[in-house]
């Protein structure tokens, strides 16, 4: 890569493109354009070096890999939080100390139509972030609104099936299996609900401040957050209610 | 309206919590009086509790770990002494007392005294060593410490409101559950140490972020000092171990709290899940202790011995093999638990094996001095110290790796022995090597030398005649924890036991004396070069103490050991390279959101400790709001003008300057 195509750089190591400029993800287009297929072909070595994204010896990431990172991190964190609680899962499922079991206590239809929210909400907080990407206010605030309908959607699903369940007596007081299964949907509840608080949250700030760098970093941290529940939501799919209505 | 919480809660009936809440509330009050008085409240508001510079974080962290490190051995002489007197005799600690001494003991020492020393050297060394400004996010890093301080407040408030849980230091259910524990000591355990081991995950979220990513140019992986990478390493850890005690503690707050079934003996609870999951985050909670510790020691050995490190690889190696498998060795914390053969053998086999990797940095360290010009330093006392400790350490600790052998020292005072050996032989020793030598560093000024080695050699002897004994206890079949001993047999052991405490106790006084010498003669002591050590990374191309920016222009590396490198090329050019064309610098802004949150979470753990629910969701709600008004504010940097820039780098440049001309006259380099 010649230097000419590398995002110019400011001399404090920030991206001196200002707003519209979005090196990491402009650099990571080029090299799926110059290399479709990931084959590594493009020569490694110095003209590799992109400034700012923190590789190698280039020295400090800008502000945005930097806080893209950690947030990655901090998801990665979190994933292992609801590992435990599958693994709890794991290991409960079959103690229902003589109550019902997994099979008896999961309703897919629901859970159907929690999951195609889910998904959904992911698709329109992804379209949000492209509209973010192009500087739209209105298009933003709209999908980030629909993300957030969607959200709300789902957790109000998740409550019907808890009040339901509780109204026959199934409480997380039952048994182990129980407490187990109402700890690990709960506990992406909790993800889900405090997700939509962050959202509000977000919809405000570009309202009130517009897309300032800082938002755009939080906005894509969102969608992190955001895409990452989704992915527990699928291995919460699968192994208790699609696993468990079989069992 | 105060839940739970009532006059009952103040230990009017036992003496020994009450004189001391008495003296530690009159201790603090006469703290804050003279800050008071003196009117440093606006200089502390402004330069330390809002500060988000990753040096005073990491001196703050010290302190704190400093001040719990006393604390937990005020517990430790209360045990020695009483079950010395407890030898068919009552003691002086009734049972309910006794064990929360060895709870909070265990607690105090491992999450609010080592835990915030060694993220103190970590926060204060990585950025320096890197060659940067600060750490990837300095506001949440302020936020990090204040919550493990608001951790460690909470552990300290029940001393005196209510009391501390009485289940050992992981609160093994079905004991700890409500059925067993119905008072508030072990929900103090949990809203303490959940509170500050978000904090601790901030942090480790942040250190990694800033060694992947924030290196000055040239700071590639493989130049990085070793300090660096053991950071790294206990940090992957920390991000990949305290989830696991965040769940953990959440299931048994939720079986305390809401009647779940995790952990119960009833019901379909499973209380070896408990023991599985608290390990998995035990083990490596060790290592994430311990690495950091091998990266002080590392950087002194190589220093005091005026050579490279030896094996520089084969410690990054070793580093990360460790990182890695002390993920897979929990289970040598419950042969007994009865998983069967196949299992123990894995974990027996795993747990050998993770010693090979510190074999491998043990002689490292060995060669690093062999050859080398090694300087007798009150740090390389330390370091030589630790050595010799920490092998003995841990060849008890593969001793202990073999189930067999594990069956029949199990929670045995020789257990007990082999971990004071490796985390008091290599945590707290490589925490005392480190002050000795980046105290000047950090302060300007270094610690006196006669006060330093005598409380080497007290903490030395005294640890080796407080806990040989407890060898010989444990082979001789007494349990941990004994509130009562009643085999008059044992008490030879029990009383050489106490008087290794007494010369540890002289251990700590010289510490505290070394400490107000040095700040006595501190003029004498102080280091006007930056570099009083001869020094080969990066921190010690700063000033001491270092201006809030670090440098005033980010170094660029060529090489390994970067300073040693610009240091040789000035020596051999007999001049420092030509003044840099400064510019002006970004630096972060104060902010109070870390003392906010972490005294609404303080409050939250207060509350919930004591069922006062309005108040708990008050605090949720302030702390929520708290972050709000900071992701409001608009201005998060401030410009520091090319002037102060110029003027702070040509004072360091003039030290520097004079160092050289002295170095070149003694012909002390190369």
């Amino acid at each position: 890569m010649s230097d000419g195509g590398s995002p110019a750089m400011g001399d404090n190591g920030s991206p001196a493109v200002g707003d519209g400029g979005l090196p990491a993800s402009v650099e990571a287009l080029r090299r799926v354009r110059e290399d479709p297929h990931r084959l590594g072909h493009r020569p490694h070595g110095p003209r590799e070096v992109v400034a700012g994204a923190g590789h190698g010896a280039t020295g400090p990431a800008n502000k945005r890999v930097i806080v893209g990172y950690g947030f990655w991190i901090f998801l990665l964190s979190d994933i292992i939080v609801f590992s435990c609680f599958f693994a709890a899962f794991a290991v409960q499922r079959g103690a229902t100390a003589g109550g019902p079991a997994v099979a008896q206590i999961v309703d897919l239809n629901r859970v159907a139509f929690e999951t195609a929210a889910l998904l959904l909400s992911s698709y329109t907080c992804m379209l949000s972030f492209a509209a973010t990407d192009a500087r739209n206010r209105l298009w933003t605030q709209l999908f980030l609104l629909a993300t957030g309908v969607l959200g709300l959607g789902f957790l109000l699903l998740e409550l019907q099936e808890f009040a339901e369940l509780a109204g026959q007596g199934i409480t997380p007081q039952r048994s182990g299996m129980l407490t187990s299964f109402f700890g690990l949907v709960g506990l992406h509840g909790v993800h889900v609900a405090a997700g939509l608080l962050w959202l509000a949250t977000m919809m405000a700030q570009v309202q009130l401040k517009g897309f300032r760098p800082e938002i755009i970093h939080r906005l894509m941290c969102f969608n992190l957050f955001w895409h990452a529940l989704d992915i527990v939501w699928i291995g919460i799919f699968t192994i208790v209610y699609l696993m468990g209505s079989g069992a | 309206m105060l839940g739970k919480l009532g006059l009952s809660a103040i230990p009017f009936s036992e003496p020994i919590p009450l004189i001391t809440s008495i003296i530690v509330i009159l201790v603090a009050l006469g703290v804050l009086g003279l800050i008071t008085a003196k009117g440093w409240w606006p200089y502390l508001w402004r330069e330390w509790i809002t500060s988000v510079d990753h040096k005073r974080i990491g001196i703050m962290y010290c302190l704190l770990g400093v001040v719990m490190l006393i604390r937990g051995f005020a517990d430790a002489i209360m045990m020695r002494t009483h079950q010395a007197m407890a030898i068919d005799a009552p003691g002086y600690l009734p049972p309910e007392h006794y064990n929360q001494i060895f709870t909070a003991h265990g607690t105090i020492m491992i999450l609010f005294g080592a835990m915030p020393l060694v993220l103190g050297f970590m926060n204060f060394l990585v950025p320096l060593q890197l060659g940067v400004r600060d750490v990837a996010f300095p506001t949440f890093n302020s936020v990090g410490f204040w919550l493990t301080a608001s951790g460690a407040l909470l552990v300290n408030i029940s001393l005196f409101v209510g009391e501390f849980a009485r289940t050992g230091w992981l609160p093994y259910p079905p004991l700890s559950e409500t059925t067993y524990t119905p008072g508030v000591g072990v929900d103090y355990y949990l809203w303490a140490v959940q509170i500050s081991g978000v904090g601790t995950l901030i942090t480790g979220i942040n250190i990694v972020t800033t060694v992947l990513k924030m290196r000055c140019r040239g700071m590639s992986y493989l130049r990085m000092p070793v300090f660096c990478w053991t950071s790294l390493a206990s940090c992957l850890l920390i991000v990949a171990a305290f989830p696991v005690l965040t769940a953990t503690l959440a299931m048994l707050t939720l079986d305390r709290y809401l009647d779940f079934h995790y952990f119960t003996h009833t019901a379909g609870g499973n209380p070896m899940m408990f023991v599985n999951l608290v390990w998995a985050w035990g083990h490596p909670e060790v290592y994430i202790l311990v690495l950091p510790a091998f990266g002080i020691f590392s950087e002194i050995f190589s220093t005091f011995s005026g050579k490279p490190l030896f094996g520089y690889r084969s410690m990054v190696a070793a580093t990360l093999f460790i990182c890695v498998v002390s993920l897979m060795v929990w289970l040598h914390h419950f042969f007994t638990m009865g998983a069967g053969a196949a299992v123990n053998t894995f974990f027996g086999i795993s747990s050998s094996i993770i010693a090979v990797g510190t074999g491998v940095k043990v002689y490292n360290w060995i060669f690093t001095m062999y050859g080398g010009r090694v300087r007798f330093e009150v740090p390389m006392l330390w370091s030589m110290g630790f050595i010799f400790t920490f092998v003995i350490g841990g060849l008890t600790g593969v001793l202990l790796a073999v189930p067999p052998a594990d069956f029949l020292v199990h929670n045995s005072m020789f257990l007990v022995a082999h971990f004071h050996n490796v985390i008091v032989g290599g945590v707290v020793f490589a925490i005392f090597a480190g002050m000795e030598f980046w105290f000047p560093k950090a302060f300007g000024f270094r610690l006196h030398e006669g006060w330093g080695k005598a409380a080497f050699w007290c903490a030395f002897i005294g640890f080796w005649v407080t806990f040989t004994p407890f060898y010989v206890l444990g082979l001789l079949g007494m349990t941990r924890r004994l509130q009562h001993i009643n085999f008059p047999e044992w008490s030879p052991w029990l009383y050489l036991s106490v008087v290794g405490i007494a010369i540890l106790i002289l251990g700590v006084i010289a510490q505290v004396m070394q400490l107000v010498v040095s700040i006595r003669d501190r003029e004498r002591l102080r280091d006007v070069t930056g570099d009083l050590w001869d020094g080969r990374s990066l921190e010690w191309a700063t000033p001491s103490p270092p201006p809030f920016f670090n440098f005033a222009v980010l170094p660029d590396v060529e090489g390994e050991e970067a300073y040693w490198g610009i240091k040789l090329r000035a020596v051999e050019t007999q001049q420092l390279a030509p003044e840099p064309d400064y510019r002006p610098i970004e630096m972060p802004v104060n902010s109070p959101v870390g003392i906010c949150t972490a005294f609404f979470a303080a409050v939250f753990g207060f509350a919930m400790v004591w069922y006062i629910w309005w108040l708990a969701i008050v605090a949720l709600v302030a702390a929520f709001a708290g972050f709000v008004v900071f992701a409001w504010r608009d201005v998060h940097e401030f410009e520091v003008p090319v002037r102060e820039v110029a003027r702070v780098d040509r004072a360091r440049r003039a030290a520097r300057e004079a160092l050289l001309e002295r170095m070149s006259r003694h012909g002390a380099l190369p």
